[in-house]
């Protein structure tokens, strides 16, 4: 589904984030990133997206050269390809729930059938008409798991996403997600600072200078 | 750390990231108080110059008798020199003689000749005494001497032992100039000569203008000036020097108070503005009010903070207003004179002022106007509950309160009940408060306006795009104009105002230039008019000239007019009386009457019948069937009012009469206008040959109908071109406000933009949305702006016009003006929207979600 070749990336004043990083991930795996703040899991995301290009190095999405395209061809691979699921859920203040969660399919000219399949998925049955300010912090992050998902795509990107809510809510939030992302068939990728969160992915990865790591091996060195 | 410096710093943060907007604002209020500022003082400067002018050709007198009718009998004079309480009685004739080779200057073409007793005028007005040559000192009481000003010296560009020539009828006279005067006021244009001349040379033999009095020691001024009124009776007033200024004062009170509304209206645009840009800083910054609130601020130190936020924005402005307008007010005297050339105040030459109480209460008129833009916002900012906003999306839910329909209604209504009142002292103001009121109300309505108006579209949309017809796009643009419209209603308050305001002016001015046009052609249906120079208190055509000029050939018809002012109330300025033929039967066929009108059959037998102007309704009560005395002849005659007529030549009155009915009366045969029709085979230089073989031609001024017309429309526009520049300058800053806001706003969305950019919408489509939002909304705001500049032209044309100048006009709309401008704020809006787009999607997508606030 995905692979990274020998990536490379550096920063302004020759600060190496990535240096020859390679990974695959497999159709239907959801994998946790976990490493210390600074060494590069959200530039990894940003590179897996296409929102961002390596300084050498490969990134294909289902054999599909991403960093090779311009942007308006990454744009649609993006829309229809990927889900995202971010820290301050970004959910649109203006937008019903329904509408927010619509937005995927609207984009992709799909129909908006699932829009309340979705709702009722996340449990948000019947609130399809609230507007975002009148939910708390867990019910918006459902809203954004329902988004990203409501359009099945292949790969779930999530960058700490329950970095803003409660130890029972984050709970709750990431058993819908690892359910969700399993129910659809997708892909997941989920970045994390959090060994609870992460303990809900199929595997965990450790991304050190190194390069990424299962966490077993981390572990024991 | 003290509080002082955290307002310090927290003024200083924000000055540093809305730098621009800030500056709009500060230009917005700064242009209003220089408006107001400057209107002021040239106002101030030319009255008092006026008045001062005035006085000084007054003297030091306690009282002025006048004739009601104008000019009257010396005979008066010895009984007032005797009368009891008098010191001194000084007879004085005063009256304008034509300079013959200023006469293609058809508004500047008079010489104020002041005809006064050497003697007498010695101990009541020695500054008006003649300075003459030192070997020839008895030229005071020479009969062809003339003194004249330094001005007037210098506008007919002559020196002391030049010929003058004047015209007296249809007579030329020269005189010498014999010197200068005492003391004269700069750009004061006046002559003096003995009255003894005066009166012979100019055909006033036996009249008088006034006689001024000075009173014994002791003599109670008030009791006095009563008692001789009452003895004089009805043909002549007492005044004061007080009465006077009243006078003049009252002459122009309309005009002024209409330029300071003028300059009000750009300093209320300026209000909106700085409520659009205080408005949407704090709701950018409502999180963080709540953060400092959690962190210990207390509501009192927030709404210092806001309200000294304000304090500095409009104490800013004002001060550069300050010095802007008093430049403006500087080079405006400088190249239009006192009076912008309106003619209120002519001859005379201002010097600038500056008042520091004036300047005080402008200051306090910005900082007020500032301040009070600033209220609702404070008031959102300190009401605002710190964990109701630190909630996502709560800024949406901020300036709620101006969804709320009550309040805006409560003004609409106020300002339709505000147009039913009458005026105060004869100044429309609540016409003005109408006016203030239905800006205010509409403006407020815009977020209700734009909800109504978008959640149609939005239902029409959510129908398309359920049938697969529209993108997320267009649900996003709908959604968001829809379900979030205050910060943008917000952002276009500033220039809806002044789009309102422009609308409004351009419909007035239209109607008022069309109805210009449509009456000049009424009142001008001859091809050529032909005057002469007044001859003492006749008019210049004596019958011989009047028999020479009708057997005239090439002519198909030929008109006299006797035009002449007369005084109705000494408090009032004089109104002019036209004799000449009027079709009875059928009177509008000459005069452009308007309204109810008697007809001939019910005109009282043993009366004449008189129609007169809107003026005279308004300031005189004259309505249609009225009983009302005129002077003529020396004596109060009774005529009754037929009908009325628009006249917008004399914002003080007219009265029409059959030239018959005046020639009985008053025994005057003479005439001062003639009206010339050229047969079909005579063509415009065939008249004027014919007209220059005539043997007083060189006492003629003749004009064609077309010139005046023309001349006249000139006038009209170039005073209206300032308040044209004026109202274009009101809208490019609130197109200034409107671009600070949108860029502002659309940065502050670019976390949306970063969402929306990871989801797949491209940026062609983010700024696309941009582009849309803008337009639609702008369009709303055109719409609405129309709407409410279109009610308020309603109050300008028939509340604020007739109630100041005493005319009223039709309504003409100037629909492609009208669409060319709101044209150009829509392209704008849109050009400005994209612009910050382009700024908020080039910004990093990635920090973008990573940003809470």
């Amino acid at each position: 589904m995905l692979e990274l070749r020998y990536i490379n990336k550096a920063y302004a004043e020759n600060r190496q984030v990535l240096c020859n990083l390679s990974f695959a991930l497999k159709s239907g795996e959801y994998v946790a990133i976990m490493g210390e703040s600074g060494v590069g899991k959200s530039t990894l995301l940003n590179l897996v997206a296409g929102l961002d290009k390596p300084d050498s190095g490969e990134v294909l999405i289902e054999g599909i050269e991403i960093s090779r395209l311009d942007d308006e061809a990454v744009t649609l691979l993006r829309r229809q390809v990927f889900g995202f699921i971010f820290q301050a859920f970004h959910v649109l203040p203006h937008l019903t729930l329904s509408q927010n969660i619509a937005l995927p399919l609207l984009l992709n000219h799909i129909s908006d059938d699932r829009v309340n399949k979705m709702l009722a998925e996340v449990g948000l049955q019947g609130r399809g008409d609230h507007f975002p300010r009148q939910l708390s912090g867990g019910e918006l992050q459902r809203v954004a798991i329902a988004r990203a998902l409501v359009h099945r795509p292949k790969l779930v990107l999530a960058d700490e996403p329950t970095g803003n809510l409660d130890p029972d809510t984050a709970h709750d939030v990431l058993q819908l997600m690892r359910d969700e992302i399993k129910r659809n068939g997708a892909s997941g990728i989920l970045v994390t600072h959090s060994h609870a969160a992460a303990a809900t992915a199929d595997r965990v990865l450790i991304l050190t200078k190194q390069g990424l790591q299962p966490a077993e091996k981390v572990k024991s060195i | 750390m003290k509080a002082a410096s955290l307002t310090t710093w927290l003024l200083l943060s924000e000055w540093r990231a809305r730098f621009v907007q800030l500056i709009v604002a500060v230009m917005a209020i700064a242009l209003g108080v220089a408006l107001g500022f400057s209107i002021h003082l040239i106002n101030t400067a030319a009255f008092n110059e006026f008045s001062a002018a005035s006085k000084s050709l007054s003297g030091q007198s306690d009282l002025q008798v006048y004739g009601t009718r104008g000019l009257f009998d010396e005979s008066l004079y010895p009984r007032l020199a005797q009368y009891e309480g008098v010191k001194l009685a000084n007879p004085v004739l005063e009256f304008t003689a034509i300079v013959p080779d200023k006469l293609e200057s058809r508004n500047n073409h008079k010489l104020r000749i002041l005809g006064i007793d050497m003697f007498r005028a010695a101990n009541m007005s020695p500054d008006l005494l003649g300075v003459p040559a030192e070997d020839k000192l008895m030229d005071g009481l020479a009969d062809d001497a003339i003194f004249l000003s330094p001005a007037a010296k210098e506008w007919l560009q002559v020196r002391q032992g030049d010929i003058l020539r004047l015209n007296v009828g249809m007579q030329s006279i020269a005189l010498r100039v014999a010197g200068g005067l005492t003391r004269a006021r700069a750009g004061q244009r006046v002559a003096i000569m003995d009255i003894g001349a005066a009166q012979w040379h100019f055909q006033y033999l036996g009249l008088l203008s006034r006689i001024e009095l000075k009173l014994d020691a002791g003599v109670r001024h008030a009791i006095f000036k009563e008692k001789l009124q009452k003895e004089l009776g009805a043909q002549f007033f007492v005044a004061e020097i007080v009465d006077q200024e009243a006078r003049v004062a009252n002459m122009s009170r309309a005009y002024r108070v209409n330029l300071n509304m003028l300059a009000l209206v750009a300093l209320f645009t300026g209000a909106f503005l700085v409520f659009s840009t205080q408005a949407l800083s704090v709701i950018r910054r409502r999180s963080q009010f709540a953060l400092l609130r959690v962190l210990g601020f207390t509501q009192r130190q927030l709404l210092r903070q806001m309200v000294m936020e304000g304090f500095v924005l409009g104490a800013i402005g004002s001060l550069a207003g300050l010095a802007v307008g008093y430049s403006f007010a500087a080079l405006a005297i400088k190249l239009l004179g006192g009076d912008l050339g309106s003619g209120f105040f002519p001859g005379i030459q201002p010097s600038l002022y500056l008042s520091p109480i004036a300047a005080l209460v402008y200051f306090f008129v910005g900082l007020g106007v500032t301040l009070l833009g600033s209220i609702l916002p404070v008031l959102e900012a300190v009401r605002a509950r710190p964990a109701v906003v630190l909630k996502p999306g709560s800024q949406d839910s901020a300036m709620e309160r101006l969804s709320t329909p009550w309040p805006a209604m409560i003004c609409l209504s106020a300002g339709i009940l505000s147009t039913q009142l009458p005026p105060i002292h004869e100044l429309p103001v609540f016409g003005y408060l109408a006016i203030a009121l239905l800006l205010i109300g509409g403006i407020s309505l815009m977020p209700r306006f734009a909800v109504w108006a978008f959640s149609f579209w939005m239902r029409i949309v959510n129908g398309f795009i359920s049938r697969g017809r529209l993108n997320a796009v267009s649900l996003m643009i709908f959604a968001r104009l829809a379900n979030a419209p205050n910060q943008a209603s917000i952002a276009l308050s500033g220039v809806l105002a002044s789009f309102s305001l422009m609308v409004a002016m351009a419909i007035m001015v239209l109607s008022f230039r069309v109805s210009v046009d449509n009456w000049l052609e009424y009142v001008l249906p001859a091809d050529l008019y032909v005057r002469a120079a007044d001859s003492g208190n006749q008019g210049g055509f004596q019958s011989v000239e009047q028999q020479i000029m009708t057997a005239l050939p090439g002519f198909a018809r030929i008109d006299f007019f006797r035009v002449q002012q007369l005084v109705l109330d000494p408090n009032r300025p004089e109104i002019t009386l036209f004799a000449r033929p009027i079709d009875n039967a059928n009177p509008g066929n000459t005069l452009p009457l308007i309204g109810e009108m008697m007809e001939q059959t019910q005109w009282p037998k043993d009366s004449r019948p008189l129609w007169v102007s809107e003026a005279m309704v308004d300031l005189y009560g004259y309505t249609v069937g009225k009983q009302v005395m005129i002077p003529i002849g020396n004596m109060l005659r009774e005529f009754t009012v037929v009908g009325i007529w628009r006249d917008y030549g004399r914002q003080f009155g007219a009265v029409q009469m059959q030239l018959s009915d005046y020639q009985m009366l008053s025994n005057d045969l003479s005439i001062n206008t003639v009206a010339l029709w050229l047969q079909s085979q005579t063509t415009m230089t065939d008249a004027y040959a014919t007209l220059q073989q005539l043997p007083f031609s060189d006492a003629l001024e003749i004009t064609q109908s077309q010139a005046i017309r023309a001349k006249s429309l000139e006038i009209f526009d170039r005073s209206f071109a300032v308040t044209y520049l004026l109202e274009v300058i009101a809208v490019v800053i609130g197109l200034l406000g409107v671009a600070a806001s949108f860029s502002a706003q659309t940065l502050a969305r670019k976390n949306e933009f970063g969402m929306l950019r990871h989801i797949g919408v491209t940026r062609r489509q983010i700024l696309a949305m941009l582009a849309a939002e803008g337009t639609l909304l702008t369009l709303l705001g055109v719409a609405i702006g129309f709407m409410l500049g279109w009610a308020i032209s309603l109050i300008l044309i028939f509340i604020v016009n007739p109630q100041s100048f005493h005319w009223t006009m039709q309504l003409h709309m100037p629909w492609s003006w009208l669409i060319l401008i709101a044209g150009i704020l829509l392209v704008s809006a849109s050009m400005t929207a994209l612009t910050a787009g382009r700024r908020a999607v080039s910004a990093n997508v990635i920090r973008a979600v990573k940003e809470d606030w």
